[in-house]
């Protein structure tokens, strides 16, 4: 059988003091706004998902569909 | 079966598959497109057209058993509908952008009723036929009329159902892509969020976004259907071409809707920068006959306007 995630966050993205504290989705804490960025970009590309800007520090991976 | 009857039934047979092939020639968008899928509806094409055309021949021949069998034929050519949604339907994974159920079920449908369409033709050609023999008592005058009924008959069916496209249905223009921080908007209808600089930036300079005013409320109704907006999304990248690739899901073309005006808006990264051909790809995508809604045919929906 074949199970499919949709409309998931996988991952989040944060400053290091950033809202998130944790939850079902993996948290990465980084300082460096550029970093955040480019590990953002890395997730999205791996798992397939899109990146979302929340504009607030954060960044989360959702798969779509 | 006298010889009349019997060159009725083959020129019936004959003109109802170049019907079918007529058809076929036309649907550059669906899928036959190699020898094989052609032979598979080429052949039901030629039985449909046999069984049109044998109706009146075994009617006049006083065979009855010959013409109720053709109803039964008839029935067989629903599996073709099966088929089509079926075969789609798994090649759907394999899309960038995906069709959609609701184009799906129009092309399933499309491809049933063409068979029909190749059985009417047949039918009308090769009554004629029949008729103009037992008037005119020359088979040459009877096969002439023969053609001209068929050919008439194509005519009028191919003009009879040509269904709207989105181009009768909607005032197209090109508009800027904006972003609101993340959020990229057209025409001030938030589409998605992009998380990611790059793709920010692509999308200014390589994107073209699309507004879709609907001329009237029914357009603005059957606009909202999401499987119309979806056949939209896929007609334009297929046509037109995208940049996408699996791991750009930010890519994929989106077409949204302002709740409070119905007005459709698009976004897309084509292969090429070329708003003509975006707009051209636009206004001949099919509407989808599971899409289509008519409110201001009823009461209510008039008082509405």
């Amino acid at each position: 059988m074949n199970v499919n995630l949709t409309h998931a966050i996988l991952a989040v993205i944060t400053s290091e003091e950033g809202p998130v504290e944790s939850g079902g989705a993996v948290v990465f804490r980084i300082r460096d706004e550029k970093e955040r960025e480019r590990v953002a970009k890395y997730i999205g590309t791996v798992t397939l998902g899109m990146v979302h800007d929340l504009r607030n520090g954060t960044y989360i991976v959702v798969k779509h569909g | 079966m006298p010889s009349h009857l019997i060159a009725a039934v083959a020129l019936g047979t004959a003109i109802g598959a170049l019907a079918r092939f007529d058809t076929l020639r036309i649907d550059y968008r669906q899928y036959p497109s190699y020898p094989q899928g052609y032979t598979i509806h080429m052949t039901l094409g030629v039985i449909a057209s046999f069984l049109g055309a044998v109706a009146i021949p075994a009617l006049s021949a006083r065979d009855f058993a010959a013409a109720s069998f053709l109803a039964l034929a008839a029935t067989q050519f629903r599996e073709v509908r099966n088929i089509e949604r079926e075969t789609l339907l798994n090649l759907e994974e394999s899309e960038l952008v995906p069709r959609g159920k609701a184009y799906i079920e129009g092309i399933a449908r499309v491809f049933e009723a063409r068979n029909y369409l190749a059985m009417m033709t047949a039918f009308v050609t090769s009554g004629a036929t029949v008729i103009a023999g037992s008037l005119l008592n020359s088979l040459a005058w009877a096969l002439a009329a023969g053609v001209v009924a068929g050919a008439l008959a194509w005519w009028a069916i191919k003009r009879g159902v040509r269904g709207p496209h989105v181009g009768d249905l909607v005032e197209l223009r090109i508009v800027p892509i904006q972003f609101d921080g993340p959020l990229l908007t057209v025409g001030g209808v938030a589409l998605m969020n992009i998380g990611l600089e790059e793709a920010r930036q692509r999308y200014l300079q390589e994107g073209i976004g699309v507004e879709m005013i609907p001329k009237n409320p029914d357009a603005k109704a059957t606009l909202a259907n999401i499987g119309q907006r979806q056949a939209i999304a896929h007609d334009a990248s297929t046509l037109v071409g995208i940049t996408k690739e699996v791991d750009e899901p930010y890519f994929t073309p989106l077409v949204r809707r302002d709740g409070r005006s119905g007005k459709v808006v698009m976004a897309i990264v084509p292969a090429e920068k070329n708003p003509e051909a975006l707009l051209e790809a636009l206004r001949r995508v099919p509407v989808l006959e599971a899409a289509v809604r008519r409110p201001t045919k009823s009461l209510a929906g008039r008082l509405m306007d």
